[in-house]
C-alpha cells in the first residue's frame, strides 16, 4: 500500500500541522484528521494485531464499525486501550501505541498461533481445557480455572492502566421535543424542518464535524458550513462528538459526549465526557448505514477495506489510500468512490459480483478510464503485511472459479450496506430482512420514533433529504395528538438491484476468510459450529463469539447469518438475527459513574451535631447515609480503649450521645391515635398524654419491621420516633397505609427528622445535667417524669424542647430534642454540666456495648425474618386487638417452638473472644448451617469480658448448661461458648426505674 | 427509564418514584382471618398486558399513584391519586399533561 497525502483536498486545515507518535516514532498529522487518517497519512500499515491468531491488521474502515485499528491511546493514569483509531481525533502530542503485540504490531511474536489456525477454531479452549475426558469428568471447571489466566495473556487487546482515573466525568440532564440522530444530509432536513416548525430540536452526531456523508462527498465545503449555521440559527441545539448510545423508554436517550479527549491538555475543570439523560417527546434515527465487508481469503490484509472508508480518507482527509486499487463490488454504491479515487489518479479495477450493471453506471466507469468487469469477485488477498494482489474468482455467488491474478496495493471492497438499526432495536423493534436490499430494517412500530435517511434504507441523497422532512412531519403529528402519517419514502434508490455476496470461496482450497476480524471468527468456525450442532443464531454468536467483540457485530454479523443461514439451507429471515442491546458504542465505566465517586459515591447526612462532635475528637462512621460519632478517644486511647470507658462511664456517672439520626415523625390529626393502634403490635389506644410507649411495626406479612417510641404530646398529636435504618421505610408505609388504605382517618404524618436535634443523656447522674439545664429543675424530678414520661418544656436561654424518659442503655436517661438550630448550644450547655459530674461523650460504639448488655434488638437482629416472639418481645405482641401483621403473624412456621430466638452469648472461658457473624453450632455436630448465628458482639465494661447477642434455634430455654461452638471457620475458628438469657446486665430493669 | 407524570407534579423520572405494588388487591380488615390475609398479601397475578400499581413519589410530593402501566411496552395508560378523596379533586379532563 502506498497512500499518499494529496495537496489541497479535504476537510482538513493544513495551516495547523500535529505532531503525534506511534509506536515511539514521531509522526506528523493536520488538525482535522482522525488518529487512522494521520497513520494512513503517514503510510502506516499494520496498526495492530489480531485477537487470536496475531495477525497483522491494519484499517478496515473509517468508522465505528473499526476492527484492525484498535490502538492504546494516551500514556500513564489516561492509558486508554482498544481506542478505535478510526475514531480518535489528533491532537498536538497524542501519544498511540499498537496492542496485542510484542516487541510491536509489525514483528510479532505471537504470530506463531497463526501457524496452529486449526487449533483455535471456535470453541477450542473450552473443548480442551474444560473438562479433559476422561479425567475430569464431573469435576467442573478445574482445568479451565488453572489454564485460563495463561490464556487470557495470550489472546488479548490492549492493556488498560492500572491507577486510579485522573479525569472528571459529569452526568447531565436535558429535554427536548425532537431528537435527531445523525447530521447527514437526512438527520439535516429532520432538524431543519422540525426547529422551522417551531419544535426545540436537539442534533446529535457521534463524529468531531457536523455532516454525515456529506463530509465525504468532494463537493465544496461551503454550502454544508452555510447550512449547519442555518440550523444553529433556527435553534437547533447542535451535539457534535455526542454518540446516542441507547434509547429507553418513555423517549429517554443516552447520549455520551466526549469533551476533552481530542484536546492535548484538558482544561482542570473540564470533564472528559459528559453523561446526557436526554428526554425527547420524538426520536428521529437518521444514524446511517455500515458498509459490509465480503468473507474470501485472507480478507483481513493491511490495505483491505470497504470502498466507502476509502471515499471517506480520500474526500475528507485528502488522502489517496493507493496506487493501483481493486474495487470490488456487488451494487451501485462503489462506482462513485471508484471514479473518485480515478480523478485523483489512481490506477482502478473495478469487479462487480453481478453479471449486470447499469449502464449509466457502466458508462462513467469508463469516461473515468475505470477498468470494469462484471460477474467477477475477489477470492483470496496475497501478500502478508499488505496486499500486494489479490486472486479473482468468477462466475456467480456459490458457484465461483478460480480467474487470474490482479496486482494492487489497496483492495477495496462493498459487500452491500446495513442500516444502523440499533437504537430501534433497543426498544425492542425487531428488524425485518428485506431481500430487495439485502439488508436488516426495521419493522413499523408505534413509539415515538422515526427512521429517515440510510437508516431506513434509502440510498438516494435526495430520497434521504425527502425521508428526512417526513420524518418531522410525523413528529409534529404525534405533537399535536394527530394519526402519525405512513413512511412514505421506499427504501432503495440504487439504479441497479443488489446482488446479496457474503462469501467467495472455491472448491479445495481453504484459506481463512475472516467474519468477524476483531474476535478472529472465520467462515469455517461458522460451519464447524453449525457441524456441532448449533442451530440457533444465539447459540451460534456464543460459541463461536461472533458480533461480541468491541464492535458487536457491526463489522461481520449479517456475513455470520448469512453462512448459518445457508449451513442450515435456510433464507436469512427465518435465522432470525441477534438483538442489539446498549450501547451502540463503548463507554467508559468513567462516564458512567460520573461524580458519584469516593466521598460523593452516596448522598451524606450530617447532624447539626457534627461539627461539634469534631471539635470534641469524635471519630465518626457511617450508620446508612449518617455520618454519625464512633467514639471520642481521650489521649493515647484506642478505638477499644475509648468505647469501653465511654460505656463503663455511663453506668456509673453520666454520657452525652448525638441521636438525631433517629427517625422523627409528627402524626397529628383526631384519628392519630387510633392510626397508631393499628400499625404497633402493642396496645397504644390508652397511652395518656405525657407518656410514651415502646412499640413494635410489623409488616403485613407478620415479622418485624421497626421499632421505636411514640411520645404522645396532646390528645390528637404523637411523636413517632424510629431506628435510623427504617426511618424511610416506616415514613413511606404510613404515607401508604393513609392513602392506599384508610383513607378515612383523619391523620396527617410529617417526617420531622431534620428538624429535630437529638441527644441522649444517660447514666445515674442524668437527671442533674437536666435540671441544671431546664429553666424550671422540678420539671424531671421522679414525680413529675417517671419512666417512659414526656415532657414539653423551655431549656435555659428559652429553647423549647421535649424531653422523654427514655432508655436504650439501661441506665436511668432522657431523649432530648430541641429544633435542630439550637443544637449545638444546647449540646454545649449539657455538656458543660455533665463534664462536672466526670461524665463523658459517647459514640456509636458503647451505644452497642450498653445496649448488648441489655439484650435490646437493633437492626442486625431485625433483619426481616424475626417474629416478635423471636425478638423476645412476645408480650409486646396484644392478642386483645387487630393491627398490621396481626393475622398472618400466627401461621404455623412462625410460632413453632423451635424457631431461632433471641439469646445472649458468654465465652466458655471468659478471656476468649468471638466475632459477630459466627454460626452456633452443637458442640458435638460443628457442621453446615448450625443451629443459630451470632448477630453482634462487645466487651461489656459492666460484666468484664466478651459478650454476644444472637439467635439459636429453640431459644435459651433448649440451650442452657449444653456446649455450643461459635464457629468461624474464614476468621478466628471455633470458640466454646456458653448461651445465657439476652438481658445480661441488670435483668430486672432496676437502674432504668430508680 | 420510565416517565410517570404525577398527577401533582407532572412527568417525572420514575427513579423519582417508588414502586409500592398491585394496586387491585384489596387489603381485608385487620380482623379479617389470615386466610383472606394470605390472599391478599401473597397471592399475585402475573398479568401480561396491563396492570393497576401503585408508586409513591419518594422523592416529590410524597404522594401515593396509581398507574396503569402495561408490563410488554411500559407504556402508561392513566395516572391518579391513590387516595380516593383526592382522585375525585382531579376533574378528569384535566390530564396530567397540563402540568408537565
Amino acid at each position: 500500500m502506498t497512500a499518499r497525502r494529496l495537496p489541497n483536498s479535504g476537510h482538513i486545515d493544513r495551516t495547523q500541522a500535529l505532531s503525534f507518535t506511534w509506536d515511539g516514532e514521531p509522526l506528523k498529522g493536520y488538525a482535522g484528521d482522525t488518529l487512522a487518517s494521520a497513520l494512513l497519512a503517514n503510510n502506516q500499515q499494520v496498526l495492530g494485531r489480531s485477537f487470536k491468531y496475531h495477525r497483522p491488521r491494519g484499517l478496515m474502515s473509517a468508522g465505528v464499525e473499526e476492527s484492525g485499528a484498535l490502538v492504546t491511546v494516551g500514556q500513564g493514569a489516561r492509558r486508554d486501550a482498544n481506542v478505535r483509531a478510526t475514531t480518535q481525533e489528533l491532537y498536538h502530542g497524542l501519544v498511540a501505541q499498537g496492542q496485542n503485540a510484542w516487541p510491536s504490531v509489525r514483528l510479532d511474536v505471537g504470530a506463531v498461533n497463526g501457524l496452529f489456525g486449526r487449533f483455535f477454531s471456535a470453541g477450542f479452549y473450552y473443548k480442551t481445557f474444560m473438562g479433559l475426558p476422561p479425567f475430569e469428568w464431573g469435576r467442573g471447571t478445574g482445568m479451565w480455572m488453572r489454564y485460563e489466566k495463561i490464556i487470557r495473556k495470550a489472546a488479548g487487546m490492549g492493556k488498560a492502566s492500572r491507577a486510579p482515573d485522573p479525569d472528571p466525568y459529569e452526568h447531565a440532564h436535558a429535554y427536548c421535543e425532537l431528537l435527531v440522530v445523525g447530521s447527514g444530509p437526512a438527520g439535516r432536513a429532520a432538524a431543519l424542518s422540525a426547529a422551522q416548525a417551531g419544535l426545540d430540536v436537539v442534533l446529535v452526531e457521534q463524529d468531531a464535524v457536523l455532516g454525515g456523508d456529506s463530509l465525504s462527498q468532494p463537493q465544496a465545503r461551503a454550502d454544508l458550513a452555510q447550512e449547519i449555521k442555518t440550523l444553529s440559527t433556527a435553534g437547533v441545539r447542535l451535539m457534535p462528538r455526542t454518540t446516542a448510545f441507547g434509547l429507553y423508554d418513555g423517549g429517554v436517550a443516552g447520549l455520551l459526549e466526549r469533551v476533552t479527549d481530542h484536546v492535548a491538555t484538558p482544561a482542570p475543570w473540564m470533564p472528559r465526557q459528559r453523561f446526557w439523560t436526554l428526554r425527547a417527546q420524538y426520536t428521529v434515527v437518521a444514524a446511517g448505514a455500515l458498509e459490509r465487508h465480503v468473507a474470501f481469503g485472507n480478507n483481513d490484509r493491511p490495505g483491505v477495506m470497504t470502498a466507502n472508508s476509502a471515499r471517506i480518507y480520500l474526500n475528507r482527509f485528502g488522502i489517496r489510500g493507493g496506487e493501483d486499487i481493486l474495487i470490488a463490488t456487488n451494487n451501485d454504491s462503489a462506482y462513485s468512490c471508484a471514479q473518485n479515487l480515478a480523478q485523483a489518479g489512481a490506477h482502478i479495477k473495478l469487479i462487480d459480483a453481478r453479471d449486470t450493471v447499469p449502464r449509466q453506471l457502466r458508462a462513467q466507469a469508463e469516461q473515468s478510464g475505470i477498468a470494469l468487469h462484471t460477474g467477477m469477485a475477489p477470492l483470496n488477498a496475497l501478500g502478508t503485511k499488505g496486499v500486494t494482489a489479490v486472486e479473482l474468482a468468477q462466475g456467480n455467488p456459490g458457484n465461483w472459479r478460480q480467474a487470474g491474478v490482479v496486482e494492487c496495493d489497496l483492495a477495496l471492497i462493498s459487500g452491500g450496506w446495513s442500516p444502523i438499526v440499533n437504537l430501534l432495536s433497543h426498544r425492542g423493534i425487531q428488524p425485518v430482512w428485506d431481500a430487495q436490499q439485502a439488508c436488516f430494517l426495521p419493522a413499523p412500530t408505534t413509539e415515538p420514533l422515526a427512521l429517515a435517511g440510510s437508516a431506513a434504507g434509502i440510498w438516494d441523497q435526495a430520497a434521504c433529504v425527502r425521508s428526512g422532512q417526513a420524518a418531522t412531519q410525523c413528529a409534529l403529528a404525534h405533537l399535536a395528538g394527530q394519526p402519525v402519517p405512513k413512511a412514505d419514502q421506499p427504501s432503495g434508490g440504487w439504479e441497479g438491484a443488489i446482488t446479496p455476496l457474503y462469501e467467495v470461496s472455491v472448491p479445495r482450497r481453504n484459506p481463512k476468510a475472516f467474519v468477524d476480524p476483531q474476535h478472529d471468527v472465520t467462515t469455517e468456525d461458522i460451519r464447524l459450529a453449525h457441524r456441532e450442532g448449533y442451530v440457533s443464531v444465539e447459540h451460534l454468536k456464543r460459541y463461536t463469539t461472533l458480533g461480541m467483540a468491541t464492535d458487536q457485530g457491526k463489522m461481520g454479523n449479517i456475513i455470520g447469518l448469512a453462512l448459518m443461514a445457508q449451513a442450515l439451507g435456510k433464507e436469512i429471515p427465518e435465522v432470525g438475527t441477534t438483538t442489539f442491546r446498549p450501547p451502540y458504542t463503548p463507554i467508559s465505566i468513567g462516564a458512567l459513574k460520573g461524580r458519584n465517586i469516593g466521598g460523593h459515591f452516596r448522598p451524606l447526612r450530617r447532624t447539626p451535631l457534627h461539627d461539634w462532635n469534631l471539635k470534641q475528637g469524635g471519630t465518626m462512621t457511617m450508620a446508612g447515609l449518617w455520618h454519625r460519632p464512633w467514639y471520642f478517644a481521650g489521649t493515647g486511647e484506642t478505638i477499644g480503649d475509648a468505647y469501653v470507658r465511654e460505656a463503663e462511664t455511663v453506668r456509673r456517672t453520666v454520657g452525652l450521645c448525638d441521636v438525631t439520626s433517629l427517625g422523627k415523625i409528627a402524626i397529628q390529626g383526631p384519628d392519630a391515635t387510633e392510626l397508631l393502634n393499628r400499625v404497633y403490635s402493642n396496645p397504644f389506644a390508652k397511652l395518656p398524654v405525657g407518656k410514651a410507649r415502646y412499640g413494635i411495626m410489623l409488616r403485613d406479612d407478620g415479622f418485624v419491621m421497626d421499632d421505636g417510641t411514640s411520645w404522645r404530646l396532646g390528645e390528637t398529636e404523637y411523636f413517632m420516633t424510629t431506628t435510623t435504618a427504617h426511618a424511610g421505610k416506616v415514613m413511606a408505609f404510613l404515607e401508604e397505609l393513609l392513602q392506599t388504605r384508610w383513607s378515612n382517618l383523619r391523620v396527617h404524618v410529617t417526617s420531622v427528622s431534620e428538624q429535630w436535634a437529638g441527644v441522649a443523656v444517660a447514666g445515674p447522674l442524668s437527671r442533674q445535667v437536666l435540671e441544671s439545664c431546664t429553666e424550671d429543675p422540678g420539671c424531671v424530678a421522679d414525680s413529675t417524669l417517671p419512666f417512659m414520661g414526656v415532657l414539653e418544656t423551655t431549656l435555659k436561654g428559652g429553647i423549647p424542647c421535649r424531653i422523654a424518659r427514655i432508655s436504650f442503655s439501661g441506665e436511668r436517661a432522657f431523649e432530648v430534642y430541641v429544633p435542630s438550630d439550637f443544637g449545638p448550644t444546647v449540646m454545649q450547655a449539657l455538656w458543660d454540666s455533665a463534664r462536672p459530674l466526670r461524665g463523658c461523650l459517647y459514640g456509636l460504639e458503647a451505644l452497642g456495648a450498653l445496649r448488648i448488655e441489655k439484650g435490646h434488638v437493633t437492626g442486625a437482629e431485625l433483619d426481616g425474618r424475626v417474629t416478635v416472639e423471636d425478638a423476645g418481645l412476645g408480650r409486646m405482641a396484644s392478642d386483645k386487638k387487630s393491627y398490621i401483621g396481626s393475622a398472618l403473624r400466627k401461621r404455623p412456621d412462625m410460632t413453632r417452638k423451635n424457631r431461632p430466638r433471641l439469646v445472649g452469648i458468654f465465652p466458655r472461658d471468659r478471656r476468649e473472644i468471638f466475632n459477630a457473624g459466627s454460626l452456633l453450632c452443637a458442640a458435638d455436630h460443628v457442621e453446615g448451617y448450625g443451629e443459630g448465628w451470632i448477630t453482634a458482639v462487645t466487651h461489656s465494661p459492666a460484666l468484664g469480658h466478651w459478650i454476644g447477642l444472637g439467635f439459636i434455634n429453640g431459644g435459651y430455654g433448649e440451650w442452657q448448661n449444653r456446649e455450643v461452638i461459635a464457629a468461624d471457620p474464614l476468621r478466628k475458628g471455633n470458640t466454646g461458648v456458653e448461651i445465657v438469657s439476652p438481658h445480661m446486665f441488670d435483668a430486672d430493669g432496676e437502674r432504668v426505674y430508680g | 427509564m420510565l416517565r410517570i407524570p404525577c398527577p401533582f407534579c407532572g412527568t417525572r423520572d420514575h427513579s423519582e418514584f417508588s414502586y409500592g405494588g398491585d394496586a387491585s388487591v384489596d387489603y381485608p380488615a385487620l380482623d379479617a382471618p389470615a386466610e383472606a390475609w394470605l390472599e391478599a398479601v401473597f397471592q399475585r397475578e402475573n398479568i401480561d398486558g396491563v396492570q393497576e400499581e401503585t408508586w409513591q413519589h419518594l422523592h416529590g410530593c410524597r404522594m401515593w399513584i396509581i398507574v396503569e402501566r402495561d408490563t410488554r411496552t411500559h407504556e402508561i395508560h392513566s395516572v391518579r391519586p391513590a387516595h380516593p378523596g383526592m382522585a375525585q379533586t382531579q376533574s378528569p379532563e384535566r390530564g396530567p399533561a397540563d402540568r408537565s
